[in-house]
């Protein structure tokens, strides 16, 4: 019976269709794109890459005993001295392996795109929290860039622009992107509505109800929604190995090709070292906004 | 001078709501309407406030009282009917005007005070000025006079989160005391209270309101503070059952949707002496202590009790009106004497 099924099913279904071919479109849309919008990726690629190289000559300026130092000091400045000392203690081990000038590359990628996914998703979050249409539309597109496999956004960043740093970053901000858009949108649906209506009620224009009451409102939620871009950022980078984005991720990615267990654990712990900075300094800030520090008043 | 007018004032929610109107208007009851997947809240709501009138809208919830006053600030559009501000028809008004309408001319207190958590007692209350354009040190000044006002110097600096509910609704107050528009809309504003601050609320707002001459909106569920509070009271389940002074609707129940809710009123704090006052048909009246013809009933009892004779009810110009006894305080504080079935004794003495 089962077996009689299946010869139906390929007989009338699977012999007559021809070969899927979703996967040739998006590869004759990706080759076509890039001789149509040369000017746009050549401007991209000069953009990023004169950023990026900015902040990372900045970074490798200092030794590294300095920049612990440093970085321990953002770590107190945002939350207190605990954070301090673990940051402190573990940027130390990072210089203490043989990759810091990695670590600070991969810092540095981590920096600029969050930066730009930032830029992109805060502006699409606040258009979708006050417009229906938007927000349907974009909800699937979110979903569909969130469960695309990493790995999968290298090859059509590799076909724009080749292999390097700044491809690296580019398949970063796409994949990062999504719960900054999300939590935004969240944030400022979930803004009391009668404060609203009070801002409305005083006449207040849309656009200062926006700045004056929904944004600073929304901004708890909107800072985690940034916490989480990073830690996407931070875990795509290491991925963007593969395709040259150099940093950590490239000193993995040999270890794995040649099982240096050794070196792969190091370079592995830099990036667990610099999740711990990232993470907890910016929940450190989130806790810092007016509207966290009144609910945490409120609990006491 | 009317300060507020509104005329043939409808709104029904949902599609097809301009034909709901029109049912309306002919006179169907909203739970007969052809179309049941429209709401109307407002049916045919015609009045007019006079400038400084405290006017108290009252209906349970479902009649249709936060639709109105939303309409009155134009948050909400109404289906048809005007209304009218100073003259100024809201559905002449561009977006720009609406806006600038609801900053200079009418403010509003929310049920829930609808304050921001992150700003100072005193960034809250400046919060209408600032929309407003209003520079920083004269907005501060004058959130400070209205802070002072209510009630809450020195409370300036702390959140909203460290005061508790009457205080944050002296906020809410304030900021719209401080916007100093001639309209106060308040909508519940002291429903979310515990009875006793309501209490002191509702005192302290007639204080204010004697002093400061708002033409006011309020918005209840309650009567009793609904008649303590207004000078007006429209009683409202989507139609205007009844519109009057507290006293009127006390003596004259228009139906029994409103004589059903008038049973539960303590109306010693509504009727005065002059309500409850009978004809004296004796001569003499020189022994009798005198009681002013506005005084309220609770205010007679230490009198009535401390005297075999009846009171003295006099008017402005101390001529007698008539006579309080304990029995006609009893009788008048009972609804059922008062309206639809008069007793034999009552009958005689008019007769």
């Amino acid at each position: 019976m089962i077996e009689y099924l299946r010869n139906w099913f390929w007989t009338y279904v699977w012999k007559p269709l021809p070969d899927m071919p979703f996967g040739d479109w998006m590869e004759s849309f990706v080759r076509w794109a890039r001789d149509a919008w040369s000017v746009f990726f050549t401007g991209t690629e000069a953009f990023l890459d004169s950023i990026y190289t900015g902040l990372n000559a900045s970074l490798l300026f200092l030794p590294s005993g300095l920049m612990v130092l440093i970085f321990a000091a953002i770590a107190w400045a945002a939350k207190g001295w605990k954070l301090a000392a673990t940051v402190g203690i573990g940027m130390f081990v990072a210089a203490w392996t043989p990759y810091w000038d990695e670590t600070m590359d991969t810092l540095s990628m981590v920096v600029v795109a969050a930066l730009f996914a930032t830029a992109l998703a805060i502006p699409l979050g606040i258009l979708a929290s006050e417009n229906r249409a938007v927000s349907t539309v974009m909800r699937p597109v979110l979903d569909f860039m969130q469960t695309l496999p990493g790995f999968v956004y290298l090859l059509p960043v590799v076909m724009f622009y080749g292999i390097g740093v700044v491809p690296g970053m580019i398949a970063t901000i796409v994949f990062c992107m999504p719960p900054g858009v999300r939590l935004t949108e969240l944030g400022l649906r979930q803004v009391d509505s009668e404060v609203v209506e009070a801002g409305q009620a005083f006449g207040a224009s849309p656009a200062k109800i926006l700045a004056r009451i929904k944004l600073p409102l929304a901004l708890p939620t909107i800072m985690a929604g940034l916490n989480q871009v990073i830690m996407l950022a931070l875990s795509m980078v290491v991925i963007a190995g593969i395709v040259g984005g150099g940093g950590l991720g490239s000193i993995i990615v040999s270890a794995l090709s040649r099982l240096e267990m050794a070196q792969g654990f190091n370079a592995g712990l830099a990036v667990v070292i610099l999740a711990i900075f990232l993470d907890r300094v910016m929940q450190g800030l989130a806790e810092r906004t007016p509207v966290a520090r009144a609910v945490e008043l409120a609990a006491r | 001078m009317s300060a507020l007018t509104v005329d043939s004032l409808y709104k029904v929610f949902g599609k097809g709501a301009q034909q709901a109107v029109a049912e309306l208007e002919a006179g169907v009851p909203r739970d007969q309407l052809s179309n049941k997947k429209v709401t109307a809240a407002v049916i045919d709501h015609t009045w007019e406030i006079t400038a400084g009138e405290t006017f108290v809208v009252m209906g349970l919830s479902g009649s249709g009282k936060s639709t109105l006053i939303r309409m009155l600030n134009g948050l909400i559009e109404p289906t048809a009917g005007t209304i009218q501000i100073d003259g100024v028809d809201l559905g002449s008004l561009s977006k720009r005007g609406m806006r600038e309408l609801r900053r200079d001319k009418v403010s509003m207190v929310f049920q829930h005070f609808a304050l921001l958590p992150h700003r100072s007692v005193l960034e809250n209350v400046a919060f209408g000025l600032e929309i407003r354009r209003l520079n920083k040190v004269d907005r501060l000044e004058r959130a400070k006079e209205a802070v002072e006002l209510v009630g809450l110097g020195g409370e300036e600096d702390k959140l909203p989160v460290q005061l508790s509910g009457g205080m944050r609704q002296r906020v809410g107050l304030a900021r719209a005391l401080a916007a100093d528009t001639e309209i106060l809309l308040m909508d519940e504003a002291f429903s979310a209270l515990d009875p006793l601050i309501r209490q002191e609320m509702q005192d302290q707002l007639l204080e204010l309101q004697s002093k400061l001459g708002k033409t006011i909106v309020f918005i209840t569920h309650d009567l009793n503070e609904a008649m303590k509070i207004g000078d007006r009271i429209a009683i409202c389940d989507g139609v205007v059952k009844q519109l009057g002074t507290a006293e009127e609707i006390l003596m004259n129940p228009a139906d029994d949707y409103v004589a059903e809710f008038i049973a539960d009123v303590d109306r010693s704090r509504v009727l005065t002496a002059e309500a409850v006052m009978e004809p004296y048909r004796g001569s003499d009246t020189s022994g009798f202590a005198t009681v002013d013809h506005d005084v309220l009933v609770t205010e007679l009892y230490d009198q009535v009790l401390s005297s075999d004779d009846p009171l003295l009810v006099v008017d402005e110009r101390s001529d007698p009106l008539g006579v309080v006894t304990p029995k006609g305080i009893l009788k008048s504080l009972s609804p059922e004497t008062e309206h639809g079935h008069p007793e034999p004794e009552e009958e005689a003495q008019r007769a």
